[in-house]
């Protein structure tokens, strides 16, 4: 057994390198995750954050401009208003309200801590938009002005029990030797982001849907993951999945015709249906062609929108570009960890969910979450979840006594392997790429293909659960391979489950949308999984 | 994706090596860090943005690599631009402070 491969057998031994202790353990650095870990501190908790890459760097909002749902009271009633028809009346009034009022207190608490908000030329400050690098370089100096310990490049590969439930995690440091670690924690935040399946859309490739994975070994249930069939426009081979600016597009076939009805909103699919039927489809921003302050002010409103251009060579208003959409999973979706109470709390005591790694239904319905809403639901879930877990850790702090860590048995973290038998973690990851990523399975969904996948997947995880390991890859990315597969299996479940078009859940053999489907589903279960209709109604305002 | 890394340019902080969300880059003992991991690269342009020495250069492909001469693109002053855009750095100012966005939200 080679030294690389040891971690699997090291993990199933309970044999750490580094063992750590805290009242709170927040698994993800990103937005969600040091608000969380922030608020958890200011509530009296000692508080260990964990991240899979660097806290400041990782995820989806670090490197992109960022809207923030940031409306002023008197604005707030027709903001919910607009949502709720695209979201197929799945959100609710309640949770709008209180993430748009904790939203706006958070953010004026940035402005407080120097976030360098624009002043226009009347004086008024707007804070609607957060630039992801300086937004997340304050929260980390945030965190470290609060002393709390943040370990990078630390991925999280699985959650630790005690008698009482759940009680940490362990994982490896990849930049340490890739030395085992556990910590002790009497409450757990996952705020480990969605699942993009390793798409190379900006930013997403730490989101792999780690923490549905853990939250659901340990038991909890999701909800919404029939809505996680985002894709974002990007020119074709570039990583940047900024989409608001193709509102000034016109898109062409190779030829340069208009393609009839493409656009960058509801025109999508249209853009789906021709790439899927292997055309080239080209964009131009023409519109904004003429309009030089306008082109002066979408450069400094999104950077790197333009960063990719100027390493292409290209003029976007002049010049015709190819085009691609690129997946983007639940991180666009609004599908996740099911919240069962308004403190961000899951199915299992003392296990909190925050930003992507939850449902975004609450505010969003079936309808993306992605930009500002996603952002506001970040800043709230985090700083919900933070002040409960600290709560429910001071409450019931066990850290004082003797506690025997106990880990569950896990797929991909093996005491025993065989390598010629055995299924690597980047071979897995193809094969699961290979069903959720095409437009004629995922996007427009039917019965018969997403059936014959979702076979295909069940019988991935049968195979997965007896020979998944280390062999083509580390551990890390065999664990989300695994993550990826039992997202992937939740996902055409709950899509099979929804026999109608709601949201961005679009059924070719179900295009109408059913009154009597107004209702979430829930998802669990790893070996053998359940869709259940949410008992807890909802109402068409 | 990250292609080049300018070694006569790097100061040897190892700060691409701490950011990179993907663990791209190898630290070494007195030397500057290499590009140990490219295929990893999911093209975010952190390490760029915090390369203190413009001695990063991501390219816009995220998929493949591509030739990319280091005499053109530091002619050209496209290393290390990602860096100047968002204002980071000795003798520049943080451009979220001009950002524009809220021009696109009140139309």
């Amino acid at each position: 057994m080679s030294l690389e491969f040891d971690h699997s057998y090291k993990l199933a031994n309970q044999n750490y390198d580094v063992s750590l202790k805290a009242d709170v353990l927040v698994i993800g650095g990103g937005p969600a995750g040091t608000w969380a870990a922030l608020t958890a501190t200011e509530n009296g908790a000692s508080v260990i954050l964990v991240d899979k890459g660097y806290c400041g760097s990782s995820g989806a909002t670090a490197p992109s401009g960022n809207g923030v749902w940031y409306i002023p009271e008197d604005q707030r009633g027709e903001a919910m208003k607009s949502r709720e028809a695209l979201g197929g009346y799945l959100s609710e009034r309640k949770w709008m309200e209180r993430v748009l009022q904790r939203t706006f207190e958070n953010v004026n608490r940035l402005d407080e801590w120097g976030y360098p908000f624009p002043i226009d030329e009347h004086g008024v400050k707007h804070k609607r938009s957060l630039q992801g690098p300086e937004y997340m370089r304050l929260m980390r100096r945030k965190l470290n002005k609060a002393k709390i310990k943040i370990l990078d490049h630390s991925p999280a590969l699985e959650l630790l029990y005690d008698g009482y439930g759940i009680a940490g995690a362990a994982g490896v440091q990849t930049q340490e030797n890739n030395q085992t670690w556990a910590v002790q924690a009497n409450s757990i935040v996952i705020a480990s982001g969605g699942c993009a399946f390793l798409s190379k859309a900006l930013g997403c490739n730490v989101l792999t849907g780690d923490g549905y994975l853990f939250a659901s070994e340990a038991g909890a249930d999701l909800s919404g993951m029939e809505f996680s069939n985002a894709y974002a426009i990007t020119p074709k081979y570039s990583s940047i999945t900024k989409t608001a600016f193709y509102e000034w597009a016109s898109f062409t076939y190779e030829d340069g015709s208009i393609i009839e009805g493409a656009g960058s909103k509801r025109g999508r699919s249209v853009i789906a249906k021709k790439l899927s039927e292997g055309q080239k489809v080209f964009a131009q921003l023409d519109k904004a062609q003429n309009d030089h302050d306008l082109q002066k002010y979408m450069r400094i409103a999104q950077p790197n929108f333009f960063l990719q251009f100027d390493r292409m060579g290209i003029n976007p208003f002049e010049d015709r570009f190819e085009v691609t959409l690129r997946f983007e999973g639940t991180v666009r979706g609004t599908g996740g960890i099911r919240i069962t109470d308004e403190t961000c709390a899951t199915s299992v005591p003392g296990l909190f969910a925050a930003g992507d790694a939850a449902t975004r239904e609450l505010i969003c319905g079936g309808f993306t979450g992605g930009g500002s809403y996603n952002a506001a639901w970040a800043i709230s879930s985090g700083y919900w979840s933070g002040e409960a877990a600290a709560k429910y850790a001071l409450t019931y702090n066990r850290n004082n006594h003797d506690r025997t860590l106990t880990r569950k048995q896990v797929v991909g973290i093996n005491e025993h392997h065989t390598p010629g038998e055995t299924l690597g973690g980047n071979e897995l990851t193809k094969l699961v790429q290979a069903e959720v990523t095409p437009y004629n399975v995922n996007l427009f969904r039917a019965e018969e293909k997403l059936t014959s996948s979702l076979l295909t997947l069940n019988n991935l995880w049968k195979e997965a659960k007896s020979h998944l390991g280390e062999k083509d890859s580390d551990l890390v990315r065999v664990r989300e391979s695994a993550a990826m597969l039992a997202t992937s299996r939740w996902m055409y479940s709950a899509a099979l489950q929804r026999t109608e078009t709601r949201g961005m859940h679009k059924r070719l053999d179900f295009p109408k949308t059913d009154d009597h489907q107004q209702r979430r589903l829930i998802t669990s279960g790893l070996d053998e999984i359940q869709v259940n209709w949410d008992s807890h109604s909802l109402v068409n305002i | 994706m990250i292609e080049v890394l300018v070694e006569e340019r790097c100061v040897e902080c190892n700060l691409c090596v701490k950011v990179c969300p993907l663990n791209v880059f190898e630290k070494r003992e007195n030397q500057p860090p290499v590009i140990a991991r490219q295929s990893d690269c999911q093209t975010c342009y952190m390490c760029e943005l915090y390369c203190p020495a413009k001695a990063l250069y991501v390219a816009a492909d995220a998929e493949d690599t591509v030739d990319v001469s280091a005499d053109e693109i530091i002619e050209t002053g496209l290393i290390g631009s990602y860096r100047k855009d968002i204002g980071w750095g000795k003798g520049y100012k943080s451009t979220a402070s001009q950002d524009t966005a809220y021009k696109f939200y009140l139309k």
